[in-house]
């Protein structure tokens, strides 16, 4: 009834190509976007914010990355939370050593920097694919936590071994350290995920996206058809590597504040981002904030219900969190193998019929 | 009728969601799942029994009630960042998260939010300088002292010699562990013995390359610095290669039953580290019995009780009691704020006829806390474990750490700090 596209007439190449082709679709972005970026900030809190809205976004800007990746270009990679802590050790050792540098040109140059790295640990995928790459890219996993651990450089010769975030100023506002109000800590994230998922939605419609998805629907068929595989699957790691890379900045210097590249950075991560982009929808940039948001949200949510509202002890509210998270992970696996996106695009296709569907 | 029920349900609902805000808030940021559990659980169950029991016998602290809020962190930094935002907005007096890498995150969140953090036995050791860390308190002892008073005991064992002896550290690989290696190394260039380092990665549970290691290279002595499931595994391994049990210490975070007694007979003559005494007959636990246990507020199962950090907790809820009742009588009321409550821990002054009074003879060492010392007298004891009788024996009185070196360390690690955030050092 209203959400359809009869009566929305596209009179140009440019307005048929757009992002959201129906009407509504367009009004809803635009007051997602009016609410994330004039709603929320004036209402925003230290909870809110630091429990639930930015390791929202960090984490989903992690998931496109991994999204372009393996949604993508079909490379599956278990190398994000190295991946992550070289932005976050990129980050870091750019603030300490340029302090006079703004922060968000040192987060750009930290994932330029992961996007470096990324694409090297990418060269074995020219010769290897499928759990052997997999294989692959969780070396790189190992090896980086491993070289953040034992040279001290990195960590700027600390007792600890932690890198923790010096205060840095945006515009007059402290975005790092401690005395970050609430808003600017959200802000800034926000602004590094509208600008990524702009960017990788763009990427992914054009040239080079068609040529991940070429590479990751049949990667012989593609190289006949005339797409470089060395392009293309590097160019997957890099962008992918460079998203990934400043999620990790702004985890370690936003979010956190300080980080131990073990615990912050380990193989749990890796498969954190992993199930998001499987939950939420491979190839899908709104399955990237999917994803993210349902493993991002609902422990918080269960365990505000548990034990705020029930009153339940702590211990058996963490232990049915990771049932109820884990029964639900395979229900939705089971029930819908490309994630949280696919329904969301059947609910959409049943939305336009709606409500004469034949 | 119908609206009658609504209502009370309504009022309810605000009442169990407004907390009276007259309470004294304790946030407990606990640990009861995951590889740490083991650790986590006992620690929480006496820090909960003993307010527990200040509620029930006394009714709280100077008359206010005492409310314990439990968050779960799971030994996890963000999980903890999670339970320190939720919680403070409550009006939480005192933060004591036992673990390290928690600490080093809510440092600086908790300075800005001028809430006190009490890391007792752990935590960034350079919390000891109270002018830099004006929020943060590391009393009775820290990281720093424990590694001296480790060397000072071999010192002893070997006639005040460790020239050309080997020891190895196996270290649990994060800020936790890696704590000890600065004052170890220098140690080690004072006494000339030679230091190796292990690192075993988190959670521990594959150590076989460090104990073949050991076994190859064959050190005199083997300190540790573990937690969780490391300390059980490390203690197994060390049966399995036949390492000398006696001279093998854990710190005081790795000498606890649960840590032993998997290992069995093989475990017998480990020895460890403690800050506090354990006594299970101590009055305070036949009170917890009676008027908590029996009254069936056990925090947990209530299977813990007397057991080595089952006490530590008590000790660290009794610390932090007396702090709160340090800043009641210095302020002149009753319901104090977090601010109030740091003025408390920093006056703070524990004397034995205190903790007699207290049901808790000999617990710990007596100590005082000044603005500038934040870290106490850094007493520690070696106990060691006896398999047949499954019970730890304490082998010393407490041995003083070398301050000599420690205070120089102390001090260079917090002007750093200092230096990197802009503090300028001075009391509050």
């Amino acid at each position: 009834m209203l959400y359809r596209e009869a009566g929305d007439f596209k009179t140009t190449y440019v307005a048929d190509n757009q992002t959201f082709p129906l009407k509504l679709d367009r009004i809803g972005f635009w007051v997602t976007m009016a609410v994330a970026w004039l709603v929320i900030p004036f209402v925003i809190n230290d909870y809110w914010a630091s429990s639930l809205l930015v390791p929202f976004l960090i984490y989903a800007i992690a998931a496109i990355g991994l999204n372009i990746l393996t949604g993508y270009c079909g490379q599956v990679s278990l190398g994000t939370g190295g991946f992550m802590a070289v932005g976050a050790y990129a980050c870091y050792k750019l603030m300490t050593s340029f302090p006079d540098v703004n922060i968000m040109i040192h987060i750009v140059l930290a994932g330029g920097i992961t996007a470096m790295v990324g694409a090297a640990f990418g060269l074995p995928s020219l010769r290897i694919k499928g759990f052997y790459l997999a294989v692959a890219t969780l070396a790189a996993q190992f090896f980086l936590v491993w070289l953040f651990n034992k040279v001290s450089w990195f960590y700027n010769y600390s007792a600890s071994g932690q890198i923790s975030a010096p205060e840095r100023l945006v515009a007059g506002v402290a975005v790092t350290g401690p005395s970050t109000p609430a808003w600017a800590q959200y802000l800034i994230c926000l602004f590094f995920v509208t600008v990524c998922a702009v960017i990788a939605r763009n990427l992914t419609r054009g040239t080079i996206g068609r040529s991940w998805m070429a590479i990751r629907d049949m990667d012989i068929a593609a190289e006949i058809i005339g797409v470089n595989p060395l392009k293309a699957k590097l160019t997957a790691f890099a962008v992918s590597s460079f998203f990934v890379g400043i999620a990790g900045a702004l985890f370690f210097a936003v979010y956190l504040g300080a980080v131990e590249v073990g615990e912050a950075f380990g193989i749990q991560k890796s498969f954190l981002v992993l199930f998001m982009i499987i939950i939420g929808g491979l190839g899908s940039i709104f399955g990237s904030f999917a994803g993210a948001a349902f493993l991002v949200l609902l422990p918080v949510a269960l365990k505000w219900l548990g034990v705020d509202v029930m009153g339940w002890p702590t211990d058996l509210v963490a232990h049915f969190q990771l049932v109820i998270v884990g029964a639900l992970i395979m229900f939705f696996l089971i029930k819908e193998p490309h994630g949280l996106a696919q329904l969301w695009r059947l609910a959409k296709e049943k939305l336009r019929l709606w409500p004469f569907p034949y | 009728m119908k609206m009658k029920t609504l209502a009370a349900m309504a009022l309810a609902g605000a009442m169990s969601a407004a907390p009276a805000m007259a309470d004294l808030v304790i946030p407990d940021l606990s640990y009861r799942t995951g590889p740490y559990a083991a650790g986590g659980t006992p620690f929480s169950d006496g820090y909960q029994d003993y307010f527990n029991l200040l509620n029930a016998r006394d009714g709280g602290i100077g008359g206010e009630a005492i409310r314990i809020v439990e968050c779960e962190t799971g030994y996890n930094t963000e999980k903890g960042v999670e339970c320190y935002e939720s919680t403070k907005g409550e009006g939480a007096l005192i933060y004591q998260p036992l673990s390290t890498g928690i600490t080093y995150q809510i440092i600086p969140k908790a300075t800005v939010d001028e809430i006190p953090i009490h890391t007792m036995g752990y935590g960034r050791t350079s919390a000891a300088n109270g002018e830099v860390f004006n929020w943060v308190f590391n009393y009775p002892a820290n990281y720093w002292d424990a590694a001296s008073v480790m060397v000072n005991y071999l010192l002893e064992e070997n006639g005040g010699d460790l020239s050309g002896k080997k020891i190895a550290l196996v270290y649990h690989n994060s800020a936790y562990g890696k704590e000890p290696i600065r004052t170890l190394e220098e140690l080690s260039a004072m006494h000339g013995f030679e230091l190796s380092q292990l690192a075993v990665d988190h959670p521990g549970q594959e150590q076989k390359s460090q104990w073949l290691q050991i076994r190859r290279e064959r050190p005199d002595y083997v300190l540790m610095w573990g937690w969780g499931v490391m300390n059980q595994v490390a203690v197994q391994e060390a049966a399995n290669i036949g390492f000398p049990m006696e001279n093998f210490i854990g710190n005081w975070w790795a000498g606890a039953e649960h840590d032993v007694t998997p290992a069995g007979a093989g475990a017998d003559g480990y020895k460890s580290l403690n800050m506090n005494r354990i006594d299970a007959s101590l009055p305070v636990f036949a009170e917890i019995q009676s008027l908590v246990h029996d009254a069936g507020n056990a925090a947990g199962d209530g299977s813990n009780m007397g057991s080595v950090l089952y006490t530590r907790g008590m000790y660290a809820a009794m610390l932090a009691a007396e702090a709160i009742a340090k800043a009641q009588e210095i302020h002149g009321v009753s319901d104090v704020t977090a601010a109030m409550v740091r003025d408390g821990m920093a006056n703070l002054e524990i004397t034995e006829a205190r903790m007699a009074e207290l049901g808790m003879s000999q617990i710990g060492p007596e100590f005082s806390v000044s603005c500038e010392n934040h870290g106490g007298s850094g007493l520690g004891i070696v106990q060691q474990w006896n398999a047949a009788d499954a019970q730890w024996v304490a082998l010393t009185d407490y041995i003083a750490p070398d301050d000599s070196v420690i205070d120089p360390l102390i001090a260079a690690d917090s002007a750093a700090f200092a230096a990197e955030n802009n503090i300028e050092p001075g009391c509050l």
